[in-house]
């Protein structure tokens, strides 16, 4: 038999036959341990991501091994790999078809900023059409990498306040990328 | 090696067409002919319909930008023939301020593309082309970024400062 781990309870109140916490704190356990992720990937990086997918580095043990490939289900954005100007409109149309909540990873040195692409044809990261929450550095990053970036969203969706996407800032976010 | 030479296919060229080209060299054994865009038509045709040299393929048709000569604006055919193995290079300069060429659609389907990408990176105009649009550029483009005069790197990047390059 295999060590199975479970997650650990949040902080709460224990007692005889009931455990109180807070509503935040299970929702963002349920949806840290359940990301489903859509890869949107261009070039190398998505390599580097179907190797973290694989048995070798397993991102299944963090809860994402259904990928979702129909934006509409996903909860994480994960664009990996150089984004072309022409591209950019795509993958903000990717981006408005998800629902809420959702979060964006830039992985790789061309989603994160452009990259070696310093060139009139490609988006010089993937921030000027869309607000990302975690970026990974590296060309291509090594799947540790990516995975470090993994638990980075994990760990934002934990600690997120279930009003956040209801407040002013991220209202304010949204609308600096033109996006209601 | 080619089942015709290069002075074989110059001498067909020059009894169907008369001396309206210039050979410019054989580079690596490559005839490169240069004319002006009112043969360029006539040119192609023979080529390809010629039953001994038969230049039927359309390898390639691009662009070229110098600016400092007198017509900056190449366009530029690579045909092969198949039959013969060999294959031919035409060229075509235009000023800056007329870049209309005749389309070679009417010849080559497959020139179709080709132009469409020209026109897209060179802004050569072609004239005769069903559909003269950007291919491979957003479409609210409004440069031609394969002109000298494009700056390559994107112009809205605010970090990178010159002198982090020595420059």
């Amino acid at each position: 038999m295999s060590d199975i781990q479970l997650v650990e309870a949040p902080p709460g109140v224990e007692g005889a036959g009931f455990f109180a916490t807070s509503l935040d704190k299970v929702i963002g356990l349920a949806r840290s341990n359940s990301l489903w992720p859509l890869p949107f990937a261009t070039s190398c990086c998505g390599i580097e991501f179907m190797a973290t997918m694989a048995s070798h580095y397993d991102l299944s043990r963090f809860g994402a091994e259904r990928l979702s490939f129909s934006p509409r289900q996903a909860d994480l954005l994960m664009v990996m790999g150089t984004i072309a100007k022409k591209m950019g409109p795509v993958l903000r149309q990717v981006y408005l078809q998800m629902a809420e909540p959702r979060w964006v990873m830039a992985v790789g040195a061309c989603a994160s900023s452009g990259g070696i692409f310093d060139t009139y044809s490609v988006l010089q990261g993937i921030d000027e059409i869309i607000p990302v929450d975690v970026y990974v550095p590296g060309c291509p990053p090594r799947p540790e990498a990516i995975i470090d970036g993994f638990i980075g969203i994990q760990k934002l969706v934990q600690t997120e306040s279930l009003r956040r996407r209801n407040g002013p800032e991220y209202q304010k976010l949204m609308a600096s990328y033109g996006i209601q | 090696m080619g089942k015709i030479t290069n002075e074989e296919v110059l001498a067909k060229l020059t009894a169907a067409i008369g001396d309206n080209f210039t050979v410019i060299g054989e580079p690596y054994g490559l005839l490169t002919l240069e004319t002006c865009r009112d043969n360029i038509t006539d040119i192609l045709t023979f080529l390809k319909n010629d039953t001994v040299l038969q230049f039927i393929y359309l390898t390639d048709l691009t662009g070229i930008h110098y600016p400092e000569t007198e017509k900056p604006i190449g366009v530029i055919y690579h045909l092969h023939s198949l039959v013969n193995n060999v294959r031919i290079r035409v060229k075509v300069f235009l000023a800056d301020d007329d870049v209309h060429i005749p389309t070679a659609t009417t010849i080559w389907n497959g020139a179709n593309w080709m132009e469409r990408e020209t026109y897209d990176f060179f802004g050569v105009i072609f004239d005769g082309h069903p559909d003269l649009r950007r291919i491979l550029n957003v479409d609210d483009m409004t440069a031609f970024p394969m002109r000298r005069e494009f700056p390559l790197e994107d112009p809205n990047r605010v970090d990178k400062k010159d002198y982090f390059f020595g420059r």
